[in-house]
């Protein structure tokens, strides 16, 4: 595997939450990012953030790493659950907290 | 090289020749779309896999030319009857 796969994948399995993202958590610098990270904090997930915006070969190993064409990505559990308009569509029908919570993820008590 | 919405129902009905596709322009530049696609081939899957679904069928222009393209799958809604 090559060394930014070996990045993605340790990220992906270090961390119970990972959201590989373009800019960071507190400094959002894409729409789709953003929505993502205000769902994440309105359910109160504590999550890893990956800038992808610093490295063209993690930009595009993420890609490759998901076979998802997109950025932003969530994984949880080392498992990929999404993209911006997936992550929405499963807080609006409430998926998300469920799935969260069946992972064993702490989720704030989100109505 | 902007895309028109002719271009992206098209591309997704070639893979999918059963679905229904309706797209919405977001931002009138040719790179910011809604598209909302509905097919039998979805049912039983996940999202994630009829979203990869939808991108392969725009394989290769999904992420270059078409920055962002929200995406709204989902089987026919089964009649009640």
């Amino acid at each position: 595997m090559s060394g930014i796969n070996d990045f993605i994948d340790n990220e992906v399995k270090t961390n119970d939450v990972v959201l590989f993202m373009k800019g960071t958590p507190q400094f959002p610098q894409c729409g789709f990012s953003g929505q993502v990270v205000q769902i994440l904090d309105y359910l109160g997930v504590n999550y890893h953030g990956v800038n992808v915006l610093e490295s063209d070969d993690l930009r595009q190993g993420i890609k490759e790493y998901s076979n998802w064409p997109t950025i932003p990505q969530l994984y949880v559990k080392g498992e990929f659950v999404g993209g911006c308009d997936i992550i929405r569509e499963m807080f609006q029908a409430s998926e998300l907290q469920g799935h969260l919570e069946e992972q064993g993820v702490a989720v704030r008590g989100a109505a | 090289m902007a895309m028109t919405a002719g271009d992206i129902e098209t591309m997704i009905k070639a893979a999918i020749p059963d679905a229904q596709v309706t797209i919405r322009d977001l931002a009138g530049d040719g790179d910011h779309y809604a598209a909302e696609v509905v097919s039998e081939s979805f049912r039983g899957k996940t999202r994630v896999q009829q979203h990869q679904m939808v991108y392969d069928a725009l394989s290769g222009n999904m992420g270059d030319a078409l920055h962002a393209l929200a995406l709204q799958t989902s089987a026919p809604k089964q009649d009640a009857g």
